[in-house]
C-alpha cells in the first residue's frame, strides 16, 4: 500500500462538510485571507441543510413587532429545557438577524410582507411568528446561496471525498485523511486547523428523515479523536413524517404544514393535542407532538398504518400549493395523494441529534486544540429538544463564529506547521483497504439495517432502562461483527465499501448514545424514560459528557453554567419577555 | 412568476406509455407542411379572397387593390402573419424539431444533423426581431377585426348572422389571443423591467405583464388553434367563391 | 404490484459496459431508487449510484429511466407496470461508474456566472411580486436533467459554447432581481451562447421542480439580448443618446 502515491494538500483550514454551516464556515475563514478547502463526500449543494423546509428563526419582528432576540433566548432555552448552553442561546439569538440578512444580500429571495420585507411564519414553540421562509423550501435556499456565495470565496472545493481519520500532532490537529470515492485514490489533507461541520446521524434509525449521508462521521472521527462528546442521549423525532407507502416512511412532512393552520386529529377525530398541550395545540414543541402522536397510536386511536391524521385542506388549494408546493408536490408524486383535499397520515421520524462535540460557545473550539465544529455535529445550543426553525439560523450563527474561531487560531499560530505521522497514514491506508481483503465477511448494508432496527426498538421514542441496556449489549456485540465488514468490486465508486465507514461511525455513536440514555434517569424534552417519566431538578443541572479512552467510551457529568442575572430575569415575568410592558419590568425589576 | 407554478404536474392515474419519439415531430411535419403547402397554392394561384362581405385573412387587408395592383394579391400581405409565425417561439420550437429534427425528440438516441449553430448565424438570427413581425402582425390583425365586423353585415340584407360570419369571428378572437400571448409582447409590456413594484405598488406595467403572463402560459394553444381558425375561414370563402358550398343563415 | 420487478440495469465504467438484469420483490409505492437499494443490499453492493435525500429536494440520483431523463427517487415503479424498467446514466456526462456521471464541467460553469450585486444594503424593500418572479428559478435542485437533454450539450458537443439550461435559470435569478445591479446580458450573448439555445424546450419537459424554464426563463433573457444586440431601434436610440 505505501507503494501508491499519495496525493496530498496543504491548507491553513479545511472543512468538512458542504452543508449551511460547513459553507458559512469557509466563507468567514477566506475572508480573512486564510487559505481554505472545504471537503465533501457528496457533491457540493446537496448536503442535508436542503431538507430543511419550514424556515429559519430570527426575531425580525417583521409582522410580530413585539419579538426581540430576548423573546427568542426565552422560547430556545425552554425548549430545551434548561439544559442548553445559555451563552451559546445567547449568541445565536442575538447574530440571527444579521446572519439571515447576509443570507438576503448573497441573493436568496425570502417570501415578503405586505411591507416588502422578509414575511416570516409560525412555528411550534415560538412565541412569535418568527420563521423566515421561501415557501417550503427554505434549506435548499440557504444551501444554495451559500454555494453561489463560497464559489466565489476564493475556497478550494474537494467533491465526493470520503474522510475516515483526523490526523494529530501531538494533542493538536494537523489534517485529515481519506480517499475519493470516484477511484478510490488516497488523499491527505494538512491543516493547522480543521472544521468540522459534518451534521448529524439520523441514519442510525429506521425511520428517519435524514439523507444518507447523516452517518455522524465527524462526531465519530473527532470522539476517536479525543473531543468530548456531549447530550448524547438527546435525539429528535419530527412529529410528522409521512407513513405510508413504505418507501417513503419517514419522509419529513414540513413543521410549516401546522405553522399554516394544518390540524392533527386521531382515529376517532379528536383534535387530541386538547389532551397534550391545550395552549398550544399543534404548535406545541416538537417532543410532545411527537410523544402525543404516539401516545395515541399507542392507546389504539392510530390512522390504518400507525400515525395521526393532518389536515391543511381547510386552507384551500390556491393557498397550500402557493405556502406549501413541495409537499402538496411530494405527497402527489409519492402517495398519490392531493393534501389540498384530503388529509394524511404522519407519525413521527428521527430527524435531529441535539447531542454532539462539546464546544465553547465563543469559537465553537472543541476540547482538541485546531478543531471546530459547527452545526448539527456540534451540541450545546438546543439542550434537550430543538425548535422548529433554529437550525437553519445555527448552520449560519455557529458556522460564522467556527471559521471565525478557526481563523484566529491560525492566525495566534507560532512555529512550524503541524507534522503528521508517516506511520499513521500507512496504518490507515492498510484499514482503509482492508475490508477488500477479506473473502467472507458482512454485507455492510445488512449490518447497518440491523443497527436501525436495534436503535429504534431500543433507544427510540420511547426508553427504559432494560430496554437500553439490553440495546447497548446488542450493540456491543454488532460492533464485534462489523469487524468482519468486507467489500467486493473494485475501488471506483463503490457504495458498498464506502458503506463499511458509514456503519463504523454510527455504531459508535450508538453506544454513545445508549450510555449517555442509560445514566439521564429522568424524563426530559426528546429523552422521555417510561421507568422514569417525571422531568427531574437534580439533572436540569448537569450535561452527561463522553469521552473516547483507549476503545472505551466513559461517561461523567458536568454542570450546566447557571444562566447569569440579566438573562435568569427573563424567566420570572410568567410570560415571553416580549409580551412585558416596559412598566411592567419596571414593577419586576 | 404569474403563471401556475403546478401546471401539468398532477400525476395521472397510470403514465401513458411513451410512443416512439419521432411521432411527435413528424405529425408536426406533415401539419405545417400541408399547411404551407395549402398556403402556397392559395396565395399563387388565386387572385381574389373576396366573397360579397366576406373576406380571407389569407387577403386581408388587400394592400394590392389600393394600388390597383392585381396579380398574386394575397403575397402582398401574406407575408407578415407568415413572418410573425416563422420567428414565433412557440412555432420555432416546432419547426426546429419537426423540420430541423433539433432535437426530434428529448433525450432521443437519434443522430442529429453534424453542423448546427442554434440561432447565432444568418439566416435564423432574424428570429431575434419577433418583436417587429408583432407589430406587423398587430396591424394586419385590426383589419381582420374590422373583416369580421363586416362580415356581418350583408348586402341588401343588413345584419345578420351566418356561418361565415361566426367563422370570421372566432378567427379573429384566436388570432387576437395568440397576438396578446406573445412573448416578445410579454417583454414589451413589462417583462423588460427587474423592478415591478419599486414604487411601493405593483406598478400598471406589472399589470399587463402578469396578465399577458397568463396567456403566454397557453401561447401554443393558441397558436396551434389559431392556425387552424386561419385555414378554415380561408377555405371556407375559397369553397363559396368556387361555389362548392353555400352559406347557412342562422339568425 | 403483486409480482416482481424486471429492472435492467447499466453497468460499467469509462470503458464500457452493458445492461445486467434483476428481479426485485415489489413493494407499494415504490420507487426505482428503491429497487436499485434493494439490488444493493441483497445482490451487488458495489452498484453506484448517487442518492442523497430520497424525496426530491438534492437532486443527486438523476438518470435516465427508459430514455427518459428523471429523478430515481420520484420515479414510481408502478407507472412501468409489465414493463422492463431499463435504467441508463445520463448520457451526457462521462461515466465514472454504473449510473454515476462525472458532472464537475457544471460546477466549472458555475463560476463563470457573476454574483448578485445589490445595489442597497439589505434589508430589501421587495415585494411579493417581484420576489416570486425570481422564486420559481430558486426551486432548481441542480439534478442537471435539463443539461442532460438540452440537445446543443447531448448531440452538438456545445459545452464549449452554452452554459445549458440550468444556469440560463441562475442568471435569470439574478438578472431578473429587484435590487441586483449586475449586467449579465454581454455575458449571456457572448461565453454562455443563449442564442445556441433554440426554445426547443425539452428542458423544461424534464424538469423535475416544474420550472417554465424556456418560456420564463430562456425566453425573456432572449428578448433582453434582443434588446441590447438585435434591435435596430434601440440601437440606434443608444448611438444616438451616446451610450
Amino acid at each position: 500500500m505505501t507503494t501508491e502515491t499519495l496525493e496530498t494538500h496543504q491548507y491553513d483550514v479545511i472543512v468538512i462538510g458542504a452543508g449551511g454551516s460547513g459553507l458559512r464556515a469557509a466563507v468567514a475563514a477566506a475572508e480573512g485571507g486564510l487559505k481554505v478547502a472545504v471537503i465533501t463526500k457528496s457533491l457540493l449543494g446537496k448536503a442535508h441543510t436542503v431538507m430543511a423546509e419550514g424556515g429559519a428563526a430570527a426575531s425580525f419582528g417583521n409582522l410580530d413587532a413585539p419579538d426581540g432576540w430576548e423573546t427568542h433566548f426565552y422560547d430556545t432555552m425552554r425548549s430545551g429545557h434548561f439544559i442548553n448552553n445559555y451563552r451559546a442561546v445567547e449568541i445565536f439569538a442575538l447574530e440571527a438577524p444579521d446572519r439571515v440578512l447576509e443570507l438576503e444580500e448573497w441573493g436568496a429571495v425570502f417570501d415578503r410582507t405586505s411591507a416588502g420585507r422578509i414575511m416570516q411564519r409560525a412555528f411550534g414553540a415560538h412565541s412569535f411568528r418568527r420563521l423566515c421562509h421561501i415557501g417550503d423550501h427554505t434549506g435548499l435556499e440557504l444551501l444554495r446561496t451559500m454555494q453561489y456565495k463560497s464559489i466565489h470565496s476564493g475556497i478550494d472545493f474537494f467533491m465526493e471525498v470520503t474522510l475516515t481519520t483526523l490526523l494529530k500532532d501531538g494533542e493538536r490537529v494537523a489534517g485529515a485523511f481519506g480517499y475519493y470515492r470516484a477511484d478510490g485514490r488516497f488523499v491527505l489533507f494538512r491543516a493547522k486547523a480543521v472544521i468540522l461541520s459534518t451534521g448529524g446521524w439520523g441514519r442510525i434509525y429506521k425511520i428517519t428523515s435524514n439523507s444518507w449521508e447523516s452517518t455522524g462521521d465527524g462526531a465519530a472521527m473527532a470522539f476517536r479523536a479525543g473531543a468530548d462528546l456531549t447530550d448524547m442521549e438527546m435525539v429528535q423525532f419530527h412529529p410528522t413524517g409521512m407513513v405510508w407507502p413504505p418507501g417513503v416512511r419517514g419522509l419529513l412532512v414540513t413543521e410549516g404544514v401546522r405553522g399554516e393552520g394544518g390540524l392533527l386529529y386521531n382515529s376517532e377525530g379528536e383534535r387530541f393535542m386538547e389532551r397534550y398541550d391545550p395552549a398550544r395545540m399543534e404548535l406545541s414543541s416538537r417532543d410532545v407532538v411527537a410523544r402525543s402522536i404516539f401516545k395515541e397510536v399507542q392507546a389504539g386511536r392510530g390512522t390504518p398504518h400507525g400515525g395521526a391524521w393532518l389536515d391543511i385542506s381547510h386552507k384551500g388549494a390556491e393557498y397550500v400549493k402557493r405556502k406549501l408546493p413541495a409537499m402538496y408536490e411530494q405527497f402527489l408524486t409519492l402517495a398519490d395523494l392531493d393534501i389540498t383535499r384530503e388529509r394524511f397520515e404522519v407519525a413521527p421520524t428521527c430527524h435531529y441529534t441535539m447531542g454532539g462535540i462539546r464546544v465553547d460557545a465563543e469559537s465553537c473550539a472543541s476540547s482538541v486544540p485546531g478543531l471546530f465544529a459547527a452545526g448539527e455535529v456540534a451540541a450545546g445550543l438546543h439542550g434537550a429538544n430543538r425548535l422548529g426553525g433554529n437550525s437553519l439560523t445555527d448552520l449560519l450563527v455557529f458556522g460564522r463564529r467556527a471559521g471565525l474561531g478557526a481563523s484566529a487560531y491560525v492566525q495566534a499560530w507560532q512555529g512550524d506547521a503541524p507534522k503528521v505521522d508517516q506511520a499513521t497514514v500507512e496504518a490507515e491506508m492498510v484499514r482503509i483497504v482492508a475490508p477488500f481483503q477479506r473473502s467472507e465477511g458482512i454485507n455492510p448494508y445488512q449490518l447497518h439495517q440491523q443497527l436501525q432496527e436495534l436503535m429504534t426498538v431500543h433507544a427510540g421514542i420511547m426508553r427504559s432502562g432494560d430496554v437500553l441496556a439490553e440495546g447497548l449489549e446488542k450493540i456491543l456485540d454488532l460492533k464485534d461483527r462489523a469487524r468482519q465488514m468486507m467489500a467486493a468490486g473494485s475501488r471506483t465508486y463503490n457504495p458498498g465499501w464506502h458503506a463499511v465507514f458509514d456503519v463504523e461511525n454510527m455504531l459508535l455513536l450508538c453506544e454513545g448514545i445508549v450510555r449517555s440514555a442509560l445514566e439521564r434517569k429522568e424524563s426530559r424534552g426528546a429523552h422521555w424514560r417510561t421507568d422514569y417519566p417525571d422531568e427531574l431538578e437534580e439533572f436540569q443541572r448537569v450535561n452527561y459528557v463522553e469521552s473516547y479512552r483507549d476503545g472505551e467510551i466513559q461517561v461523567r457529568t458536568e454542570a450546566v453554567s447557571p444562566m447569569p442575572e440579566r438573562l435568569a430575569k427573563l424567566f420570572t415575568y410568567g410570560k415571553a419577555p416580549g409580551l412585558v410592558s416596559p412598566a411592567e419590568r419596571e414593577a419586576m425589576g | 412568476m404569474a403563471q401556475p407554478v403546478s401546471s401539468g404536474t398532477t400525476r395521472p392515474a397510470a403514465r401513458r406509455k411513451k410512443m416512439p419519439y419521432w411521432v411527435e415531430p413528424l405529425t408536426t411535419l406533415v401539419v405545417l407542411g400541408t399547411w404551407l403547402l395549402y398556403s402556397l397554392w392559395e396565395v399563387l394561384f388565386h387572385n381574389t379572397g373576396t366573397y360579397h362581405n366576406y373576406i380571407s385573412p389569407y387577403f386581408s387587408p388587400g394592400i394590392a387593390g389600393w394600388f390597383g395592383w392585381h396579380i398574386l394579391t394575397a403575397l402582398y400581405v401574406a407575408w407578415v402573419p407568415f413572418l410573425f409565425r416563422f420567428t414565433c417561439y412557440y412555432y420555432r420550437k416546432e419547426y426546429y424539431r419537426g423540420f430541423f429534427w433539433d432535437p426530434p425528440g428529448c433525450a432521443a438516441a437519434d443522430a442529429p444533423r453534424k453542423r448546427y449553430s442554434g440561432e447565432t448565424k444568418w439566416p435564423l438570427k432574424i428570429n431575434n426581431l419577433h418583436r417587429y413581425a408583432w407589430f406587423l402582425a398587430l396591424i394586419v390583425l385590426l383589419f381582420l377585426w374590422k373583416d369580421a365586423v363586416e362580415a356581418f353585415i350583408f348586402p341588401h340584407h343588413g345584419f345578420e348572422v351566418r356561418v361565415g360570419s361566426l367563422i370570421l369571428l372566432v378567427n379573429v378572437v384566436l388570432l387576437t389571443f395568440y397576438t396578446f400571448s406573445c412573448h416578445a409582447f410579454r417583454h414589451m409590456v413589462g417583462g423588460r423591467r427587474d423592478c415591478f413594484s419599486c414604487g411601493g405598488k405593483p406598478s400598471q406595467s406589472y399589470r399587463f405583464w402578469s396578465r399577458v403572463s397568463r396567456w403566454n402560459a397557453f401561447h401554443g394553444a393558441w397558436a396551434w388553434a389559431s392556425l387552424f381558425s386561419v385555414w378554415a375561414a380561408d377555405l371556407y370563402v375559397r369553397l363559396l367563391l368556387m361555389g362548392v358550398i353555400h352559406d347557412a343563415r342562422l339568425f | 404490484m403483486s409480482e416482481g420487478i424486471t429492472l435492467s440495469v447499466w453497468r460499467g465504467d469509462k470503458d464500457g459496459g452493458e445492461e445486467v438484469g434483476y428481479q426485485v420483490p415489489a413493494v407499494p409505492g415504490m420507487v426505482v431508487l428503491d429497487a436499485l437499494h434493494w439490488v444493493q443490499q441483497n445482490a451487488q453492493p458495489d452498484l453506484a449510484v448517487r442518492w442523497n435525500c430520497k424525496a426530491a429536494h438534492c437532486g443527486s440520483c438523476g438518470a435516465e429511466v427508459n430514455g427518459e431523463p428523471k429523478l430515481l427517487c420520484k420515479t414510481r415503479l408502478d407507472d412501468y407496470a409489465g414493463e422492463t424498467v431499463r435504467v441508463r446514466p445520463m448520457a451526457t456526462f462521462p461515466v465514472i461508474k454504473d449510473l454515476v456521471t462525472d458532472v464537475s464541467w457544471n460546477y466549472q460553469v458555475a463560476e463563470q456566472i457573476p454574483p448578485l450585486d445589490p445595489a442597497v444594503p439589505a434589508p430589501f424593500t421587495m415585494y411579493q411580486e417581484d420576489a416570486s418572479r425570481v422564486q420559481e428559478f430558486h426551486r432548481c435542485i441542480e439534478c442537471f436533467l435539463c443539461q442532460d437533454t438540452c440537445h446543443v450539450l447531448r448531440n452538438h458537443d456545445g459545452t464549449d459554447k452554452y452554459f445549458g439550461p440550468r444556469f440560463m435559470v441562475k442568471i435569470a435569478e439574478y438578472e431578473m432581481h429587484a435590487v441586483d445591479q449586475g449586467d449579465r446580458v454581454p455575458l449571456l450573448a457572448q461565453a454562455a451562447g443563449l442564442n445556441m439555445c433554440n426554445v426547443t424546450k425539452c428542458c423544461t419537459e424534464v424538469c423535475p421542480q416544474h420550472i417554465r424554464i424556456t418560456d420564463n426563463a430562456i425566453i425573456p433573457l432572449k428578448e433582453r439580448v434582443v434588446d441590447r444586440y438585435y434591435d435596430p431601434i434601440r440601437t440606434l436610440f443608444r448611438r444616438l443618446a451616446g451610450r
